[in-house]
């Protein structure tokens, strides 16, 4: 099949005080049409600046994206966006936060039609019962739940979701990765998620695409995940070819995303290694398994998210 | 239970010995009035105290009782319930701030979408944001001069609404500059139309600040009035004030500043409630 999606040398200088940074640069992606692919890397390393221009939030300094055969211009609800705080508008229900998308993409279902694919989809994620709750009565991991919901419930021609569960507990963290991956498997939408959990991007992708270090950060390697669909976690775990690619994702994790851009492990390159907070994930590794950040920690801990 | 007592002690203990404590000290300071048969068999008054013509508690109590058990009475022009003079003037404070929210507002919300606009009007408002009422008053007079029988109180709504506008103006264009702008991505990864992007995102997001802007405009209008009725001769609480004070009935003067302080405290916290659900909504 044709590729749905294609992000042709795609680089990104932001302006700074001490000049121009090229955070990415020739940034080469293929994605076909109901491929779930994730994107993994250091932080800092660009992922987030990928996926907002993506996403048409910020603009490409240089290369371009076609999506299903049209070159993006700004932003549109063709793109169904989850970032890692839900970001619903609070004085709206979450019925009401779906709707607001749903009218906007089905403006010409009638109202009942629109308000039952808004159900349907926060039904599916598990919030029949509080559909009619603002934010604030929500937990985070129920906002988050919001947050798929609305983006799937756009019917968009492809999804974008930067570190959606980075701020859950890893007990909710494994519930919306079900969650997603059971919307996923009925409705197989493209999607490109950044994340910094190995276990994560094991779990959901078909292809986990590692990005190098920044700046100029580019694709380092690209590991496909053969096993079948639907996929139980319980059967992933057991498979000594999942520690294998977990291995694997680590070791460029920790060696290769800096030897591809001549740089030393551990020695404290790029702009990530600023801060020395660690991340939500960081800070409180999942079981089994570790994150991106985590794996990297052993020799590197100064990492930002 | 001692957190119960506590509580009670707190809440309505203390502010009854506060009340206490005013009403002594507003008795020490206040003069007295003897009567003192003279020589002659004539009674003169004699006054005494260390403010021999500040009226004291009990004294202003009997003087103005009058207007305070019949609130509502309307004996003569002049003679009227301390409620119903209110009354007057909460009606034209309620027109001039309606007025101010409805200039201020939308100004408010140019000030913040517009970098230009802001560059542009920002500096006239705050010259003009600190002009007392006393003297926007007479401007008014002279541009509604031509207007007939209602020249009086539209020169009246006039200054309350130029003085009572600037909070809501200041603290709209406030709240449009902090809307997150998660939300505006909303709006823009929606291509949300300007109008609902207006309606649905920009003015709940704004809310809560312009609540703020409305109880301070409206804590400005009502003390705006006074000086307005004292200027105009509009019947209302601060001309009564006025005109008992010309005519040397001072128990009048203390009836009416606890009048117009208490009333503008129910405003207040009226206003306050609204804000605090409009905040707890966002
Ligand atoms: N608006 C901006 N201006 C300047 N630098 C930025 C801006 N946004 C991001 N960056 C820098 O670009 C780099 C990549 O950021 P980001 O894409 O958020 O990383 P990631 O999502 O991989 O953690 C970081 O070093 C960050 O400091
Ligand atoms: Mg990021």
């Amino acid at each position: 099949m044709a590729d749905h999606v294609e992000i042709a040398n795609l680089s990104k200088v932001f302006p700074t005080p001490k000049g121009p940074l090229r955070v990415v640069k020739d940034f080469n992606l293929k994605i076909r049409r109901g491929e779930f692919v994730s994107l993994i890397g250091h932080s800092g390393c660009g992922k987030s600046t990928v996926l907002s221009i993506l996403a048409g939030l910020s603009d490409a300094s240089a290369g371009g994206i076609v999506l299903a055969g049209k070159e993006l211009t700004g932003p549109g609800p063709d793109r169904g966006v989850v970032f890692q705080s839900p970001t619903l508008l609070p004085w709206m229900t979450a019925m009401e936060n779906v709707m607001l998308g749903v009218d906007q993409v089905f403006y010409t279902a009638s109202r009942e039609e629109r308000r039952q694919i808004a159900e349907y989809y926060l039904t599916v994620v598990g919030l029949a019962d509080a559909m009619h709750k603002r934010p604030a009565e929500l937990s985070q991991g129920m906002r988050q739940r919001v947050g798929i919901a609305r983006a799937f419930a756009l019917s968009p021609k492809m999804l974008l979701l930067d570190e959606p569960f980075g701020m859950l507990d890893s007990l909710t963290r494994f519930e919306l990765q079900q969650v997603l991956l059971d919307l996923w498997n009925r409705n197989r939408l493209t999607a490109l998620m950044v994340t910094h959990d190995v276990d994560e991007a094991l779990f959901l992708s078909d292809r986990i695409v590692m990005m190098t270090n920044g700046p100029e950060a580019e694709v380092g390697e690209i590991l496909e995940v053969p096993f079948a669909r639907p996929r139980r976690r319980q059967e992933l775990l057991e498979s000594p070819e999942y520690y294998r690619l977990r291995e694997q994702l680590i070791e460029f994790l920790n060696v290769r995303a800096y030897t591809l851009k001549g740089q030393t492990p551990g020695q404290g390159h790029g702009p990530g290694t600023a801060s020395h907070a660690p991340t939500p994930a960081a800070a409180e590794p999942t079981k089994p398994g570790a994150n991106a950040d985590h794996a990297a920690l052993k020799k590197e801990p100064a990492l930002k998210a | 239970m001692t957190f119960l007592k506590k509580i009670q002690w707190d809440a309505l203990l203390m502010p009854l010995v506060g009340l206490v404590l005013t009403l002594l000290a507003w008795q020490l300071v206040s003069g007295r009035v003897t009567p003192q048969t003279q020589a002659d068999g004539t009674v003169e008054e004699v006054k005494s105290g260390l403010i021999q013509d500040l009226p004291g508690p009990l004294q202003t109590w009997e003087k103005t009782k009058k207007y305070i058990v019949e609130p509502f009475a309307k004996r003569e022009e002049l003679d009227q319930g301390v409620l119903r003079f209110t009354w007057y003037s909460l009606v034209i404070v309620g027109k001039g701030y309606a007025i101010a929210l409805i200039l201020g507002t939308p100004l408010g919300f140019l000030l913040g979408l517009s970098k230009n606009f802001s560059k542009m009007f920002d500096p006239i408002i705050q010259v003009l944001r600190p002009v007392s009422p006393l003297a926007w008053m007479p401007l008014g007079v002279v541009i509604f001069a031509n207007s007939g029988k209602s020249a009086n109180e539209l020169a009246a709504l006039f200054t309350i609404a130029v003085c009572a506008m600037w909070p809501t103006v200041l603290n709209t264009a406030v709240g449009v500059r902090a809307i997150p702008q998660d939300y505006l991505n909303v709006a823009r990864v929606l291509k949300l139309s300007r109008t609902k992007t207006l309606f649905r995102i920009m003015i709940p997001a704004t809310l809560p600040y312009m609540f703020t802007g409305y109880r301070l405009s409206l804590g400005i209008a009502w003390l705006v009035i006074v000086a307005v009725e004292m200027l105009t001769g509009r019947i209302g609480i601060g001309n009564f004030l006025w005109n008992e004070y010309n005519n040397g009935l001072y128990t009048s003067i203390v009836l009416c500043i606890l009048t117009i302080g208490l009333v503008g405290y129910v405003l207040d916290r009226g206003m306050s409630l609204l804000e605090r659900r409009f905040k707890s909504a966002v």
